[in-house]
């Protein structure tokens, strides 16, 4: 009764808002971000599995690529020839599933070939990150999770900038054990108080990788970095997720990645987070 | 200021401020149209004198790759290593990547300062024969971070095409990082007159990465920017303990290879994951050095004289082609 009520609230503001243009992620109860100064420390991994792990939950969840330069999200999902459709509320975005309860958003859905390279410099990147911010049409979304770009410029700036109004729930940090992912890591920490955004906590991805002949362990790109990192900075830190081969097959396979990633030695890291999340939100409510 | 010209007046703003034109010292200058009109203002004069201060480098290499974190830094590291262990060549690293700079970690160069004086920004250097220029030099600590949006990051990048003194140098390698945006757009313009070698492309196996990597080879032809060749990088890993070779990057489509073959560009050769790499990276040792005899070391050493080979070839056809032309 308690939460039929809250939701009556939440259309209640949705029609109150619909007057203004820049409405639509207000009808979004949580914004998250996947952050790293880092690339390719499994990012888009990282945020795609943390929407796997929502909906599974019963939650809608929906999911923004602001990487413009390299989108992976797309074929994470395996939508990498679909198109963007218009409606009088604006864009909508690719759902995976016929409920609508996963949305995605990338501009490799605006790409009319996928080896197309979109050589933008800062200012059209921001004007198309903040259309995406404004125009998508997310509908009631329990999440929406955004994946961004190495690094701490242009794409950075614009959607804490454009996100503050929102208030977003903060800021989940990934990265790889080694001292050179770290130390990148450590400047987008900075960057993350600079700009008043609460950091939920840090990721240490490929955390080791257990040989599937003798079953030992080991730590290609050392370890311990992402929590020593956590430690010192006094973030939370949210868990170490293993090297599974399994995962980088699954991200590429035609099959679909939920029904393999889920059985993923690396998803009951990701799902201690969802969980998480879940009592958060119950707490709210 | 640099671009105050010669003759301008006192108190002359400069022709590239956002006050040019407008300032009360612009008032009576013969050029006060030229500088206040939003007209844009030609090609930038710094890519003359790019073109004049890189004349003492003979050949450039850039480092791309769409992709982030597939070993870029790592890679150009040991390029420059392998190129300086010729004690006879010069080299120079410089490090593009602006809000990621991981080359003075990678080559142990840490908390060093960069130092001016009348002919530029002195390089730092790692050896006799090896001299690097970041914008981590440049930083207070480790935990700055540079929160800049594009016009700051040309600005920065010009200054270090423009500004750092390399002396005479055999090969200038340039570590970009991943996407094809501002930094990529700035360095390949500005070097338009300085005859760049080409491009090196670096990936890993998996499609998710090789998908990105394809669009900077359209980002290379789109810019004329000649390619030398792919690097496929963390190819494969050997347990240390049982030596069995696990795939952890599977080439689902073919790997770096195959996407060489199909856009018709080299493949210089594929490099293991060796966790041993990593380290050295981490610590700021060189690998060579630490690690003279094993699997990567040879990759690597193969891939770098594919890379010479080029240059050479490169070097001579120039010279053949300036040649016929001057008779």
């Amino acid at each position: 009764m308690c939460k039929s009520d809250k939701f009556s609230h939440k259309t209640d503001c949705t029609q109150a808002f619909v007057a203004d243009d820049l409405c639509h992620l207000s009808t979004v109860r949580h914004v998250i971000l996947i952050l790293s100064g880092k690339g390719g420390v499994g990012k888009s991994t990282v945020a795609t599995q943390l929407t796997l792990g929502l909906k599974a939950a019963g939650k809608k969840v929906g999911i923004l690529d602001i990487d413009l330069c390299g989108p992976s999200i797309p074929k994470m999902f395996n939508l990498s020839n679909q198109d963007i459709h218009q409606c009088s509320e604006g864009w909508l975005p690719v759902y995976v599933d016929k409920e609508q309860t996963l949305g995605v958003m990338s501009i490799s859905f605006l790409l009319e070939d996928q080896n197309d390279a979109v050589v933008w410099r800062g200012p059209k990147k921001t004007a198309m990150i903040k259309q995406f911010l404004n125009d998508v049409y997310w509908k009631d979304l329990d999440y929406l999770i955004i994946d961004t770009p190495p690094g701490t410029s242009d794409e950075h700036i614009t959607v804490m900038e454009n996100l503050k109004q929102y208030n977003p729930d903060g800021a989940i940090l990934v990265t790889t054990p080694q001292a050179v992912s770290v130390g990148d890591v450590r400047r987008e920490l900075t960057f993350c108080k600079k700009t008043h955004i609460p950091v939920i906590g840090i990721i240490e991805n490929m955390s080791g990788f257990v040989c599937p002949n003798c079953s030992e362990c080991t730590n290609i790109f050392s370890k311990g970095g992402g929590e020593a990192l956590a430690k010192q900075s006094g973030v939370p830190f949210l868990g170490c997720i293993p090297i599974d081969p399994q995962i980088t097959q699954t991200t590429d396979d035609n099959q679909t990645f939920a029904q393999r990633c889920l059985n993923s030695s690396s998803m009951s890291s990701i799902q201690k987070i969802v969980d998480k999340f879940i009592t958060i939100d119950k707490d709210f409510l | 200021m640099a671009d105050i010209p010669k003759d301008a007046p006192e108190h002359c703003p400069g022709t590239d401020s956002g006050s040019a034109g407008k300032a009360s010292a612009c008032q009576g200058c013969p050029n006060q149209t030229i500088c206040s009109s939003a007209k844009p203002q030609g090609p930038d004069p710094a890519i003359g004198e790019i073109k004049n201060r890189l004349a003492s480098v003979k050949h450039k290499i850039i480092v791309l790759s769409g992709k982030g974190g597939v070993g870029k830094s790592t890679f150009t590291a040991h390029l420059a290593h392998g190129l300086a262990a010729d004690e006879s060549k010069q080299i120079g690293v410089l490090d593009v990547d602006i809000c990621g700079p991981s080359i003075p970690r990678i080559l142990g160069l840490e908390g060093e300062q960069v130092h001016q004086s009348s002919s530029g920004w002195s390089p730092v250097y790692v050896t006799d024969n090896l001299a690097v220029m970041s914008v981590g030099f440049l930083l207070s600590g480790p935990d700055d971070a540079v929160i800049w949006r594009g016009p700051k990051k040309n600005g920065m990048i010009k200054q270090f095409l423009r500004d750092v003194d390399w002396g005479e140098i055999d090969y200038l390698v340039i570590d970009t990082p991943p996407g094809t945006s501002d930094e990529h757009i700035s360095t390949t313009q500005y070097l338009s007159q300085t005859n760049v070698d080409g491009a090196v492309l670096l990936t890993t196996p998996q499609e998710v990465a090789l998908q990105d990597v394809r669009k900077e080879i359209t980002f290379c032809r789109k810019v004329n920017l000649p390619i030398i060749g792919v690097v496929e990088n963390m190819s494969g890993f050997v347990c240390p303990k049982c030596t069995t070779e696990s795939v952890i990057f599977p080439p689902t489509t073919g790997g770096g290879e195959k996407m060489a073959a199909d856009s018709n560009i080299p493949f210089l050769g594929k490099l293991p994951l060796d966790p041993r790499i990593g380290k050295c990276c981490d610590e700021g040792k060189n690998y060579f050095e630490e690690v003279q005899e094993s699997p990567a070391t040879l990759a690597f050493k193969s891939i770098i004289d594919k890379i010479k080979d080029y240059c050479m070839k490169r070097r001579e056809q120039i010279e053949t082609d300036t040649g016929e032309e001057n008779r």
